[in-house]
């Protein structure tokens, strides 16, 4: 097992510089920094003088790979690869355009987004599951086929409507919640609740009618019929059996996602004023803010191949048969 | 005139005539007939299929575009590029308003001062302006122009119905009585807006005044465009990379396995996100590449399809590397290599065909999904160019109405209602061509 998570990690390090390499060429090579400098500083009438300035202060007037200039060592590390892609390996992420370090934003925004990202994973697994269970229990019904109809138009509603529409209902016409903003401590419970439900809800349709499909494969195994002839009741035979069985690759499919909920939720978040890492990477996104984008996409590389790890590991925790070696 | 072709419309008109040489070429092969015919029997498939249809004849019409010859001696054109839809609704798009306007609204939203008396609602330029002063008949109206709408609809129905005997009479078993019914409610539908539209606007106007039904019809070509051109643009590549890393196993697999998997580790919006940006750069420090500020929106719109091709062909890549790879072990592939067919006959002849169905389903899954995706990179900035017409852009300029009092809800709610239509639609379609291709569905 540990051999086995050793050669797991050693796997996971030519992905991440794979990652590192295409960010990079995405960056630097699609556009030099020159014409990035342009862009920021506005197209026309920039001089050359204010463009190197601009690549002065980010760093960015390195070489690309190979600095002739320095001495030694330091020909391979004063270059843009090094100070701004292999320095992530050590979680340095460099400055922010405003000059904020952004490894520091980054450990203040994680909270926010975990408010908002665990309860709706917990609770959206749960009510899926739920509503795809019960739709199991009275399948080959009118209530079941009513049940997928509701599913598939749910899928088909965009996930913008949900928020607009659910944040016009609730937080302006009712006045239950604040419209938007975000409190620490206890405080963020009422800031919470309403982004919470809206995220469960939207994502129900798809992952019930997902949910279900696996269930009634699963209920309609020979040992699910050998339950029944015993004289099991329905109830019995669907928490007992399907439901237990059914989980294994319900539950290993949503473990991909644990590490991912670090980075939170980019629409809820913009539209909530939630202080997470989803309105950073969005209000990053819209400064042009390169480095900040550069680090989310890191991060989020590296939270993914976490994820892709611990779902081999809840293979065998979750099913006997599977050994790993 | 002059006509234009821009990029987005060669490839529109490629992907139509490559789904009719298709269609063509499926109706030789006995398992995909067998399964096409499981569609067209599908009531539920044949309606969402009518709906879809109507939805691309608008996005066809919109795609012929050209420039218009301006008045005067020599050889000059109009700067903006038209479409064949746009000169069909040139009363829509011509007769704009000042500002908002409720739907069927005769006066406008927003108070003005008018000379003489104060502030109050101005009357609308266009908006019921046939009425004149006597505002009473506005409700007589609109309630006659209605029910001049669905006698019109009624009548062109009839003809289609007419018109479609013969087809009826030569394929007895698929489900025409669903595709009339949808086409009933669509001539109806879209008979009744026609009668408004000649004296109103029917689902009001936007904030500078344009009429939001003739901006809805507009956004259906740049959903259906980011909904199957993506698909279009990452086939090639996704059963080339899949078949071929399963046919030939070794280090060829090992290196394609190794290239989807990073590129699927970096999150899809984020890398979306970084590829727009980046070509953002690119359109803006070479203005002189593109002509009109249409092929510069066209740009974008063809560089935001190829990422996410880029983004999503990771998925059929896989599925096809396994379908393959079971492939390659049956005997009858076996067989073929014994007797010596080559390689490249036995991927076209024997793995190819068997494939099909899987990419025949991607292509009607993936579809919906990025209509989807299409509203929400536009509403987080990195979708399509802000001047391109599009459901994302609609909702964008649209969502800070709602904080208006009273509430300026019709661009978004005409927004919502056409996405979800046509995503309805291809969800359902979608199933249905799952279910009747899915080797394991046909027990």
């Amino acid at each position: 097992m540990l051999a086995y998570l050793i050669r797991r990690l050693l796997y996971a390090l030519p992905i991440l510089i794979g990652v590192n390499v295409i960010t990079f060429a995405l960056f630097f090579i699609v556009n030099t920094p020159d014409d990035m400098a342009r862009m920021q500083l506005g197209v026309k009438r920039v001089t050359p003088e204010a463009i190197e300035k601009w690549k002065a202060e980010r760093g960015y007037d390195l070489p690309l790979f190979w600095n002739e200039r320095a001495e030694g060592a330091e020909k391979l590390t004063r270059t843009i690869f090094f100070t701004k892609s292999v320095r992530m390996f050590a979680l340095d992420f460099g400055r922010a355009d405003d000059g904020r370090d952004i490894a520091r934003e980054i450990r203040m925004r994680m909270g926010p987004s975990l408010a908002i990202a665990v309860p709706v994973f917990v609770l959206g697994l749960f009510a899926a599951i739920s509503f795809a269970l019960l739709l199991v229990y009275f399948r080959a019904s009118y209530l079941d086929f009513a049940g997928v109809v509701l599913c598939v138009a749910m899928m088909s509603v965009s996930s913008l409507f949900y928020i607009i529409g659910g944040q016009w209902l609730v937080a302006k016409v009712w006045h239950l919640v604040p419209i938007s903003g975000y409190a620490g401590g206890l405080a963020a419970g009422k800031f919470i609740v309403l982004p919470v439900v809206i995220s469960v809800f939207a994502g129900l349709g798809a992952s019930a009618r997902w949910y279900r499909t696996l269930f009634l494969e699963e209920a309609g195994k020979d040992y699910v019929r050998t339950a029944r002839a015993k004289g099991l009741s329905e109830r019995l035979v669907l928490f007992r059996h399907v439901l237990r069985n059914a989980l294994i690759p319900i539950l290993t499919g949503a473990v991909v996602l644990i590490p991912s909920l670090f980075m939170g939720s980019l629409l809820i978040e913009a539209f909530f004023g939630i202080p997470g890492l989803g309105s950073y990477t969005i209000d990053a996104i819209n400064a042009q803010d390169f480095a900040v984008v550069r680090a989310m996409v890191f991060i989020g590389s590296a939270l993914y191949i976490v994820g892709l790890l611990l779902t081999d590991i809840s293979y065998t925790l979750a099913d006997p048969r599977i050994r790993l070696q | 005139m002059k006509f234009v072709l821009l990029w987005s419309d060669a490839l529109f008109f490629l992907l139509v005539v490559t789904a009719i040489v298709g269609g063509l070429w499926a109706r030789r092969i006995e398992h995909l007939r067998v399964s096409w015919r499981r569609v067209g029997q599908s009531r539920v498939a044949m309606a969402a299929a009518t709906l879809l249809v109507a939805f691309v004849a608008v996005a066809l019409l919109d795609s012929l575009h050209y420039r218009e010859r301006l008045p005067g001696e020599g050889e000059n054109y109009a700067v903006e590029v038209r479409s064949a839809l746009d000169a069909l609704l040139a009363g829509l798009r011509t007769r704009t308003e000042k500002t908002y306007s409720a739907p069927l609204a005769t006066h406008s939203f927003a108070k003005e001062t008018i000379e003489g008396e104060g502030r109050d609602f101005p009357r609308l330029k266009y908006g019921g302006a046939h009425l004149g002063d006597e505002l009473g008949r506005h409700e007589m109206d609109i309630a006659l122009r209605a029910v001049q709408g669905l006698a019109l609809g009624l009548i062109a129905w009839l003809a289609l119905w007419l018109a479609g005997a013969p087809l009826r009479r030569r394929a007895t078993h698929l489900a025409w009585e669903a595709v009339f019914a949808t086409l009933f409610a669509l001539c109806l539908v879209s008979g009744v807006a026609a009668a408004l539209a000649g004296g109103y606007h029917v689902l009001g106007t936007d904030k500078v005044g344009q009429d939001v039904l003739y901006l809805t019809l507009k956004s259906i070509r740049t959903g259906l465009l980011i909904g199957t051109l993506t698909t279009l643009i990452m086939l090639p590549a996704a059963l080339f990379l899949g078949i071929l890393a399963g046919y030939a196993g070794g280090w060829v697999d090992d290196v394609i396995q190794y290239l989807y998997t990073t590129l699927n580790s970096i999150p899809g919006v984020l890398l979306i996100a970084a590829a727009v940006l980046m070509m953002q750069v690119v359109i803006d420090t070479h203005p002189d590449w593109f002509a009109t500020a249409a092929e510069r929106a066209d740009a974008r719109l063809i560089a935001l399809c190829a990422i996410l091709g880029i983004t999503s062909w990771t998925g059929l890549c896989r599925l096809l590397r396994g379908e393959t790879l079971k492939l390659r072990e049956l005997e009858y592939v076996q067989a073929a290599r014994a007797l010596g067919v080559s390689s490249l006959r036995i991927l076209t002849r024997h793995i190819l065909p068997n494939v099909m169905h899987i990419v025949m389903i991607a292509i009607v899954m993936d579809f919906s999904g990025l209509v989807l995706a299409e509203a929400v990179l536009s509403y987080v900035g990195i979708g399509v160019d802000p001047n391109t017409i599009s459901f994302g852009t609609m909702i964008n300029t649209a969502r800070m109405e709602l904080a208006r009092e009273p509430m300026v809800w019709w661009s978004l709610a005409s927004a919502f209602v056409f996405m979800f239509a046509l995503v309805l639609a291809a969800n359902l379609f979608a199933d249905a061509v799952r279910d009747a291709f899915d080797p394991r569905g046909a027990r």
